[in-house]
């Protein structure tokens, strides 16, 4: 009893103690962090993360209509978010491929109209205050149901990782051997986009619009200056996204900040400190003598 | 003759078709993109155990013909047919793979991949699966890196691993696209014997190459292509001095000999069926 009472009150744990929300935003940060960030790590090797942002763009005005249909309701936020996200993927790899605009300029014009008509959309019926939940999240803010919808997209995610990694890999390595050998290329790939929408969705419910993203690409782009093998990425991406949730949360606690961007910002921090110090970032392999790599 | 046993047929079949068969036949094929022929009128055959270069100048078709015998490309006219085995089975070496040597993956995952055909996507790798991968990458010369990222190897290795990749697809037809551009000699000297080997092992080799001198030295048969078969025999014959001109008199003049009236070439001799 007393063990408990003295861990309660160590300041990194008694937040989470003390407040059924921060407990709340714990076990959402952990759904995303095993569910998203490993999408996320996908998403960085499919060099696809500036699309990952369009797409996360996307689902915005989806959901601004199922907010002018029904409040802030979750089913109906999610099914238009699912059905904008969903359509947009599909749509933005067919667009750059068939057109004089560039794919960057594609994605970049549908990050602009979501984003416009999503705002508008919300303030012809919301507030302001309403307007910010939509684009930063409410991690603080959880329900009962959201974080049932953030652990349920989480292990489909895990579920779908586990048994298609093989199949993922390829399809993101050599995509064209896949194409030869087998048939399951378009299955990797439109499972892999609806994956990402979800986790996007998820992940807009938590961190909002414009953060949900920082919680997938961000751990992945710091995994990646640490280690080399894939499996490991996964590993060592989904942790890194955990530990920076817990001290986003403590930092926005103790420095009375919101919570999604603190949560952003900590991961940010982290991408930031591995770029000086991880083995495989500028700095270190700049410095280590080039017979490392001989044999 | 006793009764056979279930699949006896099938093994009966295979071996008989390995003994003296045709594996691919070309029928007046014409390949191309957007309506202009790459491959125009080509007629003949491939018989199993074949190892087969083809050679022509740039633009002659040659990596056209591959996609078009491992069905990337569909025939604009003609056909082509392969006999006793599914596409999926062939092994493709591309010449600009769509491999991206930055993916954080090991040599073995790598090269295991070359198992697809048996272990698809889902299943997983047995003990001996697992011995037959180390085997191929120490068969390629890269044993003790099995566990090295791609991304640290340099083009010769890089090319080792997509070689010892195609080791386990264990295809009986092979493609490879100019395996031997922009390699060191040592790297090719090593690749070459592997093809050797795959030739001796009674699969049936098609190779796009540039180095005439290779061709004469290593293989029984060549086909020189200028967007039609200029020729098709021993590299003794088919690449000779005259050949080789009337090749890159075609290549230069944009136009095939038979461009002005287009009819099918008259089907080629077919002593280039070799054993």
């Amino acid at each position: 009893m007393s063990l408990l009472a003295t861990l309660a009150d160590l300041p990194l744990i008694a937040p989470f103690v003390e407040f059924g929300f921060m407990r709340r935003a714990l076990a959402g940060c952990l759904a995303l962090s095993l569910g998203a960030t490993p999408i996320g790590v996908f998403l960085m090797l499919r060099r696809m993360s500036l699309a990952g942002d369009a797409i996360s763009h996307a689902i915005l005005p989806g959901a601004a209509i199922g907010y002018l249909l029904a409040g802030l309701s979750l089913s109906a936020m999610t099914l238009g978010g699912l059905i904008a996200g969903v359509t947009v993927a599909l749509l933005a790899g067919g667009i750059a491929r068939n057109s004089v605009i560039k794919e960057e300029t594609s994605l970049a014009t549908f990050y602009l109209i979501s984003l416009a008509a999503g705002v508008l959309i919300i303030s012809m019926r919301g507030s302001s205050v309403d307007l910010l939940h939509v684009l930063f999240g409410s991690v603080l803010a959880l329900d009962d149901p959201a974080l049932f919808l953030l652990a349920s997209f989480a292990s489909l995610s895990i579920l779908s990782i586990a048994t298609g990694l093989r199949l993922l890999v390829l399809e993101c390595c050599d995509p064209s051997y896949l194409n030869h050998v087998s048939r399951l290329g378009p299955l990797a790939h439109y499972g892999f986009m609806v994956l990402l929408v979800l986790n996007l969705i998820g992940g807009f419910h938590a961190l909002g619009t414009l953060m949900a993203l920082g919680i997938m690409i961000l751990p992945a782009a710091t995994a990646r200056l640490w280690v080399n093998d894939i499996v490991l990425l996964l590993v060592v991406a989904s942790f890194t996204a955990f530990a920076g949730s817990i001290a986003g949360l403590l930092l926005s606690y103790y420095a009375n900040l919101p919570a999604g961007p603190a949560i952003v910002l900590t991961l940010g921090a982290l991408y930031l400190i591995s770029m000086l110090i991880a083995p495989l970032g500028p700095v270190v392999a700049r410095l280590r003598p080039r017979w490392h790599f001989e044999h | 003759m006793g009764r056979r046993l279930l699949g006896d047929f099938m093994t009966a079949r295979h071996h008989h078709e390995n003994a003296a068969s045709i594996l691919l036949r070309f029928d007046n094929l014409t390949l191309g993109y957007d309506r202009h022929p790459a491959v125009h009128h080509l007629s003949g055959e491939v018989g199993a155990g074949t190892l087969l270069a083809v050679v022509g100048p740039n633009g002659a078709g040659k990596s056209t013909l591959l996609k078009g015998i491992v069905g990337e490309l569909r025939p604009l006219e003609g056909s082509i047919e392969l006999i006793g085995m599914s596409r999926r089975k062939i092994a493709y070496l591309t010449q600009q793979s769509t491999l991206d040597a930055s993916f954080p993956i090991s040599i073995l995952d790598f090269v295991a991949m070359g198992l697809w055909g048996e272990f698809g996507a889902f299943r997983r790798f047995s003990q001996g699966a697992r011995q037959r991968i180390e085997a191929a990458i120490a068969a390629v010369g890269l044993a003790g890196l099995e566990n090295r990222p791609i991304g640290q190897l340099s083009g010769g290795q890089l090319q080792r691993v997509r070689f010892a990749r195609v080791m386990l697809q264990d295809a009986p037809l092979v493609l490879l696209d100019e395996p031997y551009s922009a390699i060191d000699t040592n790297t090719m000297h090593d690749l070459a014997r592997l093809v050797r080997r795959w030739h001796a092992e009674g699969r049936t080799v098609i190779s796009v190459l540039h180095d005439m001198d290779h061709v004469r030295a290593e293989y029984p048969q060549a086909l020189l292509l200028a967007r039609e078969a200029i020729a098709w025999g021993t590299p003794s014959e088919a690449l000779s001095a005259e050949n080789l001109l009337k090749a890159r008199h075609v290549a230069e003049s944009g136009k095939t000999p038979t461009d002005t009236v287009c009819h099918a070439a008259p089907p080629l001799p077919t002593e280039h069926l070799l054993p």
